[in-house]
């Protein structure tokens, strides 16, 4: 059976900063812009990085699959957290992905994703493969990536059963082509000109890439309904041109709702791309950085009636406009803001611990009393129902996607967190259980008794001492 | 069926240091401060005391592990000293200990001391605190102030009563304690405030503004424990005799099942309900004639008083604002100030409620004098809403036949 995609999703996160914002707040250093400074970037909250976001994208990708498994989870990013720490890893286990699994970081260049992607198409006889891209990448104050930049996170799910894009072809070529670098460890891209980027990479290295494949395939580039290149709209059209694609399949580049999310861009376009396609359409996505990766889809019948259909465009309008410029510093770690002695506290993680409950923290693995049916976190020897008490009756529930109801909830001003106040309380969940835990993503003032919650995963405390961190999962309301 | 310890166990004497923010002073200065006034009032040379125990809470903010810090700041004859914490219970604990040990028979006299020394960490409120390797990995980093303030929007939802009333209600408890302390010299915070000043104090963690917020204080309190026979035999006429001493943990219930609503303490009724048996108490509400509770938030108190059967169910607020808990009241509660003014030193506050039952009781209590108390109620709750230790002690008058 041929090999192709069979789910999709993106995961941007709530806050997106308007550029405008930045101007202004740079208007004293800076000429006014020729052009008005438009649209939004999304940024992640100060606890949200490329692992939480590939586990949003992740678990949505799943959730719209036809099978909510997969054998392999590949993960790609510029902007991993841990250097020697399989972040796939972490990103499987919350997703409560069982083994056998293979897992396998990408990183190194903006074509990480697509390069996962091609193997994970060109896979003959592989089991199902999550393809999950992330990135965060820090910007310095007044540079053009930090308005062009975005942070976000999209999954591709490839399979053989209920394909929606079926694989054609694809073609690799490397280039040592440095359009900007970044050190290992450094913290900010250094980029150069634009105009020799576009001219002497983009209008050369691609369309060589993209004529050789078309070619190979002895298809027509008028056949070619949505080309996918991650750089602005005018520069995409006139890439298409070099291919002799039109400018009408040139797609959406997003760059006004989200900003450019790296190496997931490609992904997140390809996503939207399949929000709208209708079958028997030929998709081109390029990945460029140090060369050019072009890989070639075909929609089948099943691509209108995917359940995959229109996540990318919730994850675009699920945002909130943002005006406060000092908060994405603050959140994007560019700004050291002064919290108190309360930050001092020591957050040392007890590895040993963590790792017996590795499941019930990644994955929000609780347990259910196979005695009462009583759904309880954390698993525990002794069943929490004063009804029932049953020992060693508990099995393993991943609460993950479970609902919640607000029980109790408070906005402590007290507590040390980069984005005070902190929010927490009790939830009710479905089956009996009740679980503390802190809330994500709320506004001051939107919480209220008996409303809805969902999980979502997070970094829980940074250990600036030992430079750890470690996540968790945190509640966040359902909004329609 | 074992008969507990109703009037096994006499307090000869006791002691309480100033409360405060004590730049003055270290824990072992305030320990001396209490004991010095407790021997002073057993009227015993201090070597006839044969065990001591000693409640400290944050060990690592003052005086360390052990029973050692009693010991060595009181130069005691090493004689046994048992450390114990159970959170803010931590004083009712120590009492506990010692009480046991009379009870028992196996000391003549024993020595309950509870000590906290907060205000060396260099900011405000209460020190933080590791929750333990697992716990640290998954519950909320909450403060005090804000997992009590859970209790503010449960009770709210529960009992279909707005914000806005409640918070009145709450600013009253604050009020009624400031205007008690002013009666005490030994109190943290002295002086009076408004329902508007309350009401409109800057938010610590919704709905609890910095003046629904207790003192966070230095202090030192011990009561000495004998029995009746041997007090009477040191020429005590009127004895103050411990009627109960009860405990009730959390078990996970609250943390983790549905049953709890948030609403109320589940544990606080069981230790009371116990407390209540063991004191021979069947009507509280008439036999009982002065109450200290865990007033660590104003809301806190409002729902003690229900689950503590002065209230009943969803009446606090209404009662609260009635004046039945003021000193003038008909269940006056928190005569010294309680923990919101007389302060809350962890390990010394339980010991420090008994003190002020004791001093009502002998007719110390000079300007907040109640008349004629014969039986005194003091709570604890240790922890938070959803995992707690309640402690219910009663104290009387030994001639008192409840």
């Amino acid at each position: 059976m041929t090999r192709g995609i069979t789910s999709w999703s993106a995961y941007l996160p709530r806050q997106r900063l308007a550029r405008s914002a930045v101007a202004s707040a740079l208007a004293w250093c800076r000429q006014p812009a020729k052009r008005a400074a438009t649209g939004e970037r999304a940024y992640g909250s100060w606890d949200e990085d490329s692992v939480t976001m590939a586990v949003e994208a992740g678990r949505l990708a799943l959730h719209a699959a036809p099978a909510r498994n997969a054998g392999a989870l590949h993960l790609a990013s510029t902007t991993l957290p841990f250097a020697d720490r399989s972040n796939a890893g972490i990103v499987a286990d919350a997703l409560s992905l069982a083994n056998p699994l293979d897992t396998q970081d990408a990183t190194g260049s903006q074509r990480a994703a697509t390069g996962l992607l091609l193997r994970a198409l060109s896979g003959a006889g592989a089991g199902d493969t999550l393809v999950v891209a992330a990135e965060r990448r820090r910007t310095r104050p007044g540079s053009p990536e930090e308005v062009a930049y975005g942070d976000g996170a999209a999954a591709v799910l490839v399979g053989s059963a209920g394909v929606v894009a079926e694989f054609v072809g694809a073609r690799s070529v490397a280039v040592d082509f440095v359009d900007h670098y970044r050190e290992t460890a450094a913290d900010h891209d250094y980029a150069l000109e634009e105009r020799w980027v576009r001219t002497e990479g983009h209008l050369k290295l691609v369309p060589d890439a993209v004529r050789h494949l078309l070619g190979e395939r002895a298809i027509a580039a008028g056949d070619v309904h949505h080309f996918i290149f991650a750089a602005p709209h005018g520069a995409a059209i006139q890439v298409a041109a070099a291919c002799g694609i039109g400018a009408e399949a040139v797609a959406d580049p997003l760059l006004e709702r989200c900003g450019h999310t790296g190496a997931a861009h490609p992904l997140l376009m390809l996503g939207a791309v399949l929000d709208a396609a209708g079958p028997g359409e030929l998709i081109v996505l390029v990945g460029f950085g140090q060369g050019v990766d072009v890989l070639m889809l075909r929609t089948t019948a099943a691509v209108a009636g995917a359940m995959a259909r229109g996540t990318v465009g919730r994850a675009l309008s699920s945002g909130v406009t943002d005006h406060a410029y000092v908060r994405f510093l603050s959140h994007s770690g560019t700004l050291a803001m002064d919290w108190g002695m309360r930050a001092e506290r020591d957050t040392r993680t007890a590895q040993t611990v963590h790792y017996r409950k590795h499941r019930e923290l990644n994955g929000l693995v609780g347990g259910r009393c196979r005695s009462c049916d009583t759904v309880q976190y954390p698993k525990s020897r002794v069943c929490v129902n004063p009804a029932c008490r049953a020992t060693d009756t508990q099995s393993d529930e991943v609460l993950a996607d479970a609902a919640g109801q607000v029980k109790t909830f408070t906005e402590d001003w007290l507590a040390y967190v980069p984005a005070p106040p902190l929010q927490y309380g009790n939830i009710g969940l479905h089956g009996g259980g009740n679980l503390f835990i802190e809330f994500a993503d709320v506004d001051p003032g939107e919480l209220s008794v008996g409303a809805a919650t969902r999980f979502v995963f997070r970094i829980k405390d940074v250990d600036h001492v030992r430079g750890f961190h470690r996540y968790f999962w945190k509640a966040t309301p359902v909004r329609s | 069926m074992a008969s507990g310890i109703k009037d096994k166990v006499a307090i000869v004497g006791m002691g309480c240091s100033r409360f405060g923010e004590r730049w003055d002073a270290g824990a072992d200065d305030l320990m001396i401060e209490a004991f010095g006034e407790a021997l002073a009032d057993a009227g015993i040379e201090r070597d006839r005391i044969e065990a001591g125990w000693l409640g400290v809470f944050y060990q690592d903010q003052s005086v360390s592990r052990s029973g050692l810090p009693l010991s060595m700041a009181l130069r005691l004859p090493n004689i046994p000293v048992t450390r114990v914490e159970n959170l803010c219970a931590t004083g009712t604990e120590a009492l506990r200990g010692a009480a046991y040990a009379v009870a028992s028979g196996a000391v003549d006299i024993a020595i309950a001391m509870g000590v906290e020394k907060l205000k060396d960490t260099g900011f405000g409120g209460l020190p933080e605190r590791t929750k333990g390797t697992f716990e640290d990995q998954w519950q909320p980093g909450f403060t005090p102030p804000g997992a009590f303030a859970q209790l503010g929007a449960a009770y709210a939802a529960r009992h279909g009563i707005a914000m806005d009333e409640l918070r009145r209600a709450m600013a009253h408890i604050s009020c009624k304690s400031h205007s008690n302390a002013k009666f005490n010299p030994k109190a943290h915070l002295r002086n009076a405030i408004t329902p508007e000043q309350v009401l409109a104090a800057p938010m610590i963690a919704y709905p609890l503004g910095v003046l629904d917020c207790c003192g966070v204080s230095d202090g030192a309190a011990c009561a000495i424990v004998t029995t009746p026979e041997i007090a009477a035999s040191l020429g005590k006429r009127d004895q103050v005799t411990i009627k109960a001493l009860q405990l009730a943990p959390s078990n996970g219930v609250e943390m983790g099942h549905a049953s709890w609503d948030g609403s109320h303490t589940l544990t606080t009724p069981i230790a009371a309900g116990r407390a209540y048996r063991e004191a021979g108490v069947r009507d509280p509400v008439a036999e009982i004639d002065l109450i200290e509770v865990h007033d660590c938030f104003s809301i806190t108190e409002l729902v003690l008083m229900e689950d503590l059967g002065f209230s009943a169910a969803g009446r606090a607020p209404a009662d609260v604002l009635d004046g039945r808990y003021d000193r003038d009241g008909a269940m006056p509660c928190q005569t010294d100030g309680g923990l919101k003014c007389f302060g809350h030193p962890v390990g010394a506050s339980g010991l420090r409620m008994v003190y002020e039952i004791y001093t009502q009781l002998l007719g110390r209590a000079g300007q907040r004098q109640l008349s004629s108390p014969a039986l005194g109620l003091a709570q604890n709750l240790g922890g938070i809403p959803n995992r707690n230790v309640a402690s219910v002690a009663i104290v009387g008058l030994h001639a008192h036949k409840s």
